[in-house]
């Protein structure tokens, strides 16, 4: 008989999965916390501190999520996930939200299935190379540099001149695509040497096994303060090759999930440009600017349009901060300058539509 | 019997209904998440270089096709060579653990427990860092013979009419060996040849004593009664275990990745990435490593039939 019950298993599957997908809003709140892919571990944008807590402004935007959802910014579990896995674990399910430094482009948002909610920092690719005389790897002694010296070891000051070079990248990611574009469109040859760890592909670059490496600029800044052994031996060349819009990203399909994420995101945004803080936004509650009043949920029912709480936009600004909190937390102490990720009404590009 | 077959049929069917099943929902899932589907990709752009080609001629503007092509090529190479060093290394180090000479028999047993009982990744990494830490960079590469040059750019050595030369950044003309390709075929051969060296003795051990001292009475220098007499015998043994061993030392150069040599796994892992295409990614590695392990087991099995005759016929 045993055949026979195989294909009543069968059958029993084939009518569950007919049963229709939960939306994610649902299945978060029902099991109590978000779960949120971020990156394995960089500096300023997700990183376990030396207390084993996840910070960084990738982190936050989980948070922000968790916030708007629960009134809870602590109820997310972090996927620390490499370049290569991130976009198979938000497909599968794995991760309901995907906050990890990720490029916004039309193939990520159109075949891969993805939805990009918006963008947390404004970026560009770069290079950073060794400064002259500085030898690579361990041997360091003064003579064979004062000969290195004498022979005219190059001085790399611009990409331009890195014909010929071996460059250190991590495969997966858009860097590894623009990086290609750039030397074919300058007529330059190169050799790249990937590597999908991001501690292995930094530590190739440091040991001298690569003349340069190539990521974000975020990501050469972070990579410099947080991981070289001397970071003021390393240049970062003015060419900035790429747009390099990084936000988070949900499933395509799900739009009441999407509206959640995307809205956490500007509410952070719409808080600062409001100048509303963590520190302030508890002396609201007799506000006579309305457009604060429907932000705190004091009048219209904005939480619930989104299916969350009313107070929502208050737990995201109270736990986590607004956009230029978690940015001056997080990577400011980096050495990072606002730039560009500036609000629109400072001349920067960060704009989030009106909250109303 | 017909009761039987009814029985065989409905099992097919079953099996049949849940791979139906697994497929079609798949396919219904990636449909309503808008997930490309299909082998259309492998004829675009890739648009990523790759580090190391061998035989085929790829740059950025190639298609997906070629670039998993040169991934291909790239896992032969290393599993090709791999294989015949860790035969002729293991087999030195099994002759060596039977060797009278106690320090030599120590020493390989030393080397075999080592080697055997630490993982691969751990012993990939520790080659690599070698040569990247430790050597020198091009500028300071280390000069032992002419024209060979050690730097942590790689191994380059003159071939003939074509000598390296430091230009620009690193060395050009020559062979060259990189620091990727030499540590990934160091760690698979010291690992395998773990291994093989321990086939190799119970092979050895398992042709009965009498044998060796009919072969020593009959006035045969060791090296003689090993060739003609033992090892002929002992092949009956080896070398079934040993199609397992090249089956792992194949699988195992997928660790590749990890070191950041350009073998099928690390292309088809940028490809899945950069399409989104996962399942047809996997799809095609899976494909690849059954079609070596299954011709490698052919032809392993053949040889096999080869020396089994030849050792009854003894």
């Amino acid at each position: 008989m045993k055949p026979l019950l195989a294909v009543a298993a069968a059958l029993s599957l084939l009518a569950a999965g007919q049963a229709g997908a939960q939306s994610t809003l649902e299945a978060v709140t029902k099991k109590g916390f978000v779960q949120c892919g971020v990156n394995v571990g960089l500096a300023g944008f997700s990183q376990p501190d030396s207390q084993g807590v996840w910070k960084g402004i990738d982190v936050d935007l989980c948070r922000a999520v968790a916030a708007a959802v629960f009134g809870d910014a602590t109820k997310v579990r972090y996927t620390p996930l490499t370049a290569q896995q991130r976009f198979t674990a938000l497909q599968s399910g794995e991760v309901d939200v995907l906050s990890r430094n990720t490029t916004w482009t039309i193939t990520r948002d159109t075949s891969l299935g993805l939805n990009f909610v918006g963008v947390n920092y404004y970026d560009g690719q770069g290079f950073m190379v060794r400064k002259a005389g500085v030898a690579a790897g361990g041997a360091k002694d003064a003579k064979k540099e004062a000969k290195k010296a004498a022979k005219g070891a190059r001085t790399i000051t611009s990409a331009k001149q890195l014909n010929g070079a071996t460059i250190c990248v991590q495969p997966g990611t858009t860097t590894e695509l623009n990086l290609a574009d750039y030397f074919r469109a300058h007529k330059m040859t190169f050799k790249p040497v990937v590597i999908e760890k991001l501690e292995e592909v930094v530590n190739a670059y440091f040991s001298g096994r690569c003349d340069a490496y190539t990521t974000d600029i975020s990501g050469l800044v972070s990579v410099r303060a947080s991981r070289a052994p001397k970071p003021d031996e390393h240049l970062i060349l003015p060419e900035v090759i790429s747009k390099e819009p990084l936000g988070p990203a949900v499933r395509h399909g799900d739009d009441r999930w999407f509206d959640v994420v995307k809205w956490s995101l500007f509410a952070m945004i719409e808080a600062e440009e409001l100048g509303l803080s963590s520190k302030n936004i508890d002396q609201q509650a007799g506000t006579a600017n309305p457009g604060i009043q429907r932000f705190i949920g004091a009048t219209g029912d904005i939480g619930k349009m989104l299916g969350v709480d009313n107070k929502w936009a208050v737990h995201i600004v109270k736990q986590v901060g607004n956009y230029g909190e978690s940015f001056d937390a997080n990577l400011k102490p980096l050495g990072f300058d606002r730039g560009i990720n500036k609000l629109w009404t400072q001349g920067g590009l960060m704009y989030a539509p009106p909250i109303r | 019997m017909k009761r039987s077959w009814l029985y065989q049929a409905a099992l097919i069917a079953a099996a049949g209904l849940v791979l139906w099943y697994f497929a079609s929902n798949t396919a219904q899932n990636l449909e309503a998440r808008r997930i490309a589907t299909g082998f259309a990709f492998l004829w675009r752009e890739a648009g990523f270089e790759i580090g190391e080609t061998t035989f085929i001629a790829y740059g950025a503007a190639d298609t997906y096709l070629r670039a998993l092509a040169v991934g291909l090529v790239n896992t032969f190479r290393v599993a090709a060579l791999g294989v015949v060093l860790a035969t002729v290394l293991g087999t030195l180090l099994g002759l060596a653990r039977l060797s009278p000479n106690f320090l030599l028999a120590r020493l390989a047993a030393g080397y075999v427990e080592a080697v055997r009982n630490v993982p691969l990744l751990v012993q990939l990494f520790f080659w690599y860092t070698i040569i990247t830490e430790v050597l020198p960079g091009a500028e300071e590469a280390l000069n032992p013979l002419p024209g060979v040059f050690l730097s942590n750019r790689g191994i380059f050595f003159p071939l003939p009419g074509d000598w390296p030369e430091l230009s620009g950044f690193n060395f050009t003309g020559g062979g060259t060996l990189t620091p990727e390709f030499a540590a990934l075929l160091v760690g698979l051969v010291t690992y395998t040849a773990g291994f093989i060296a321990e086939i190799v003795r119970a092979g050895i051990l398992s042709v009965p004593r009498g044998q060796l001292e009919a072969a020593r009475s009959m006035g045969l220098v060791r090296r003689d009664q090993l060739r003609h007499v033992v090892l002929p015998q002992a092949l009956r043994l080896i070398v079934p275990p040993m199609t397992s061993q090249y089956l792992n030392l194949t699988k195992n150069s997928s660790l590749a990745v990890a070191i950041g040599y350009p073998d099928l796994v690390s292309i088809a892992n940028t490809t899945m990435n950069q399409t989104g295409q996962a399942i047809e990614g996997i799809a095609i590695i899976m494909a690849v490593y059954l079609s070596i392990s299954l011709s490698i087991s052919a032809l392993m099995n053949w040889y096999n039939k080869r020396v089994a005759m030849r050792g009854l016929a003894a």
